[in-house]
């Protein structure tokens, strides 16, 4: 039933740009920051909250112009490539994050960000400071496309990345290392007696969430056609949290339903009032009062994972 | 050699003041509620908007300009009045005792809403006020010329540490404050209304938050994103210090105001790196900050 549900849900989406072709941007950022979102939750779900997630979606963004810099032009190779590169970005910061819990991990993952932002707003000769530099148009597999082509098939294909990935994170989840994660969250000690590494799990996790946050911003990168540090900045970061939580973190589906009932949202409220952030505040403190386990939670079977 | 370092120092100290302002409050209130308050920026913010309108209102009526001062106080009085009790009962009141995460999130909902509501009172352009600067005049230490307002800045950073030392070692309600602190349910069993403490304390840190932007206002002007900003830099101050202590705060916004002097002398492109990559390194060896401690918790 809710795989039906779903796949009639991204079918809807596949659909939305032939009735408004203007959407097709609004729901290509969205499924962007689904992928960003989701990574954020699968943190979540070991209780983890990480203010810093928008580096990982800068990194791979950023790491997309420098390669198309250095001569890079086909579309699979430059996402795969960053995609790997935001991962062995959170490999590395992972291994010494992981450690910390709670309050300690939310700061270091913040300052982490931090650091990075300011790093890419100041080193103008290296990322063009807050300027930030121009994602081009690469090729795929060897055919160039024109710009309105390009963004086309980009939305297509990240609407098929959601059904290949969001599967591939939906089993990972669903695997002993995934319900080791909401076990972490429960009773980390009792984890540790029953011969489970919590260090490993949690640094798998670490480098899952930052690939996702890296798919999610190699492709905002590719349909916005400019990378600026505010990509990284905190609050980018705070908005993945709240994208992941109005969405729920029971399962995959959740951020991407957090995340296109905001940008549609936001494509609607634009004409109305520009106090878009009012709004979303007010919600999502609405949502965390009243709705712990987010929009997801109206779809979900049995009791899942709440904050 | 004199002549270069005295710059430098009475730089850093002014630097340090200012976010030795911002980060008290948050480190203050996290110490007796336990909530990492995610909106204090924006209370700093809108204490610098208040602080600037009020100054510019003098200015257009053409009264005593040496009122500004006492709005500059006032202004934070005010802030502190409306939205400290305000925000913790209604918001804050409801995370007690919830998960980081959620406290976060909350407090997340209400920057982005303080953003907005400042954008919609006083606009997106940048408030200039410098009033109260330029009554005080500038001084010349040693052949360079310096602004006596700085010198009020430290004065009033130092103020605000012993008056803090002093509201919490010899009043009734610093005693209580330290008393919640200490074991929250054992102030409770003994009759102390934490309610009361916790409104208080949080409207104390939001006041200090409102000062900080009021006094800021002179000397850097106040315009849209001031919030953001503020509340990494407070938090970066209050992580090294460690969560929670007053002094470690201070000790803490003097290494931050200093890193980011050296910084701008030595290495200008760095200087925005500096406070992020100190509380890096602080919090990677002592996560709970240098004067913070695992187990044992104290105002």
């Amino acid at each position: 039933m809710r795989t039906i549900l779903a796949a009639a849900g991204i079918l809807v989406i596949a659909a939305l740009p032939l009735v408004a072709p203007w959407l097709q941007f609004v729901l290509t950022l969205a499924v962007a920051k689904g992928f960003a979102a989701l990574g954020v939750a699968v943190l979540l779900r070991a209780g983890l909250i990480s203010i810093g997630h928008a580096m990982f979606f800068a990194a791979s963004a950023y790491g997309v112009t420098f390669l198309a810099r250095l001569g890079v032009n086909d579309f699979a190779v430059l996402l795969a490539v960053s995609v790997l590169a935001a991962a062995a970005v959170g490999a590395i910061v992972g291994s010494f994050l992981v450690r910390y819990r709670a309050i300690f991990f939310a700061m270091l993952n913040l300052a982490v960000s931090m650091v990075f932002y300011a790093l890419c707003a100041k080193l103008y000769g290296v990322t063009g400071g807050t300027d930030g530099m121009p994602v081009p148009i690469p090729t795929i597999f060897g055919i160039s496309l024109g710009e309105a082509a390009f963004k086309q098939v980009l939305f297509y294909v990240s609407l098929m990345l959601i059904v290949i990935v969001g599967a591939a994170v939906h089993r990972y989840l669903d695997s002993p290392l995934g319900h080791a994660l909401s076990a972490v969250h429960t009773n980390e000690i009792r984890l540790e007696y029953l011969g489970i590494p919590v260090w490993a799990v949690l640094l798998i996790a670490y480098v899952i969430s930052a690939a996702l946050a890296g798919l999610g911003g190699a492709i905002a990168g590719f349909a916005i056609g400019r990378v600026v540090p505010d990509f990284a900045f905190w609050t980018a970061s705070g908005h993945l949290v709240l994208v992941a939580v109005l969405g729920g973190i029971g399962g995959v589906p959740g951020a991407f339903i957090g995340a296109f009932f905001l940008e549609l949202l936001h494509s609607a409220a634009v004409t109305v009032t520009d106090a878009w952030n009012l709004v979303v505040g007010a919600a999502l403190i609405i949502v965390i009062m009243f709705l712990p386990r987010g929009f997801y939670g109206f779809f979900e079977r049995e009791k899942a994972s709440a904050l | 050699m004199l002549n270069a370092i005295i710059p430098l120092l009475l730089d850093s100290l002014a630097s340090a003041a200012l976010i030795f302002f911002a980060a008290v409050g948050l480190t203050l209130v996290f110490s007796v509620l336990r909530v990492l308050n995610v909106a204090h920026g924006s209370l700093y913010s809108i204490g610098g908007y208040v602080a600037a309108s009020a100054c510019l209102f003098i200015a257009s009526r053409q009264m005593n300009p040496y009122l500004s001062f006492v709005a500059l106080l006032f202004s934070a009085v005010f802030v502190a009045a409306i939205f400290g009790p305000v925000v913790e009962r209604s918001l804050v009141r409801w995370t007690y005792g919830k998960s980081e995460a959620v406290q976060i999130l909350i407090t997340f909902g209400l920057f982005l809403m303080l953003e907005d509501l400042q954008r919609m009172i006083f606009g997106v352009q940048s408030y200039y006020e410098d009033t109260p600067m330029r009554l005080l005049g500038t001084t010349n230490l040693s052949g360079v010329v310096y602004l006596n307002y700085q010198i009020v800045l430290i004065v009033m950073a130092v103020a605000v540490v012993v008056g803090l030392r002093f509201l919490i070692r010899h009043t009734r309600t610093g005693r209580l404050m330290t008393a919640v602190v200490a074991d929250r349910e054992m102030a409770q069993a003994v009759g102390i209304d934490t309610n009361r403490i916790f409104m208080l304390a949080f409207s104390l840190g939001v006041f200090l938050a409102a000062l900080g932007g009021a006094l800021a206002t002179p000397t850097s002007g106040i315009a849209p994103g001031l919030g953001a900003d503020t509340m990494v830099l407070a938090f970066a101050v209050a992580a090294i210090g460690g969560l929670g202590q007053i002094e470690g705060a201070a000790v803490a916004s003097l290494i931050v105001g200093l890193a980011r002097v050296l910084a701008i002398y030595v290495a200008p492109e760095l200087d925005a790196v500096a406070p992020y990559a100190a509380m890096l390194v602080v919090l990677l060896i002592r996560p709970y900050g240098l004067f913070g401690s695992t187990s044992v918790r104290r105002v």
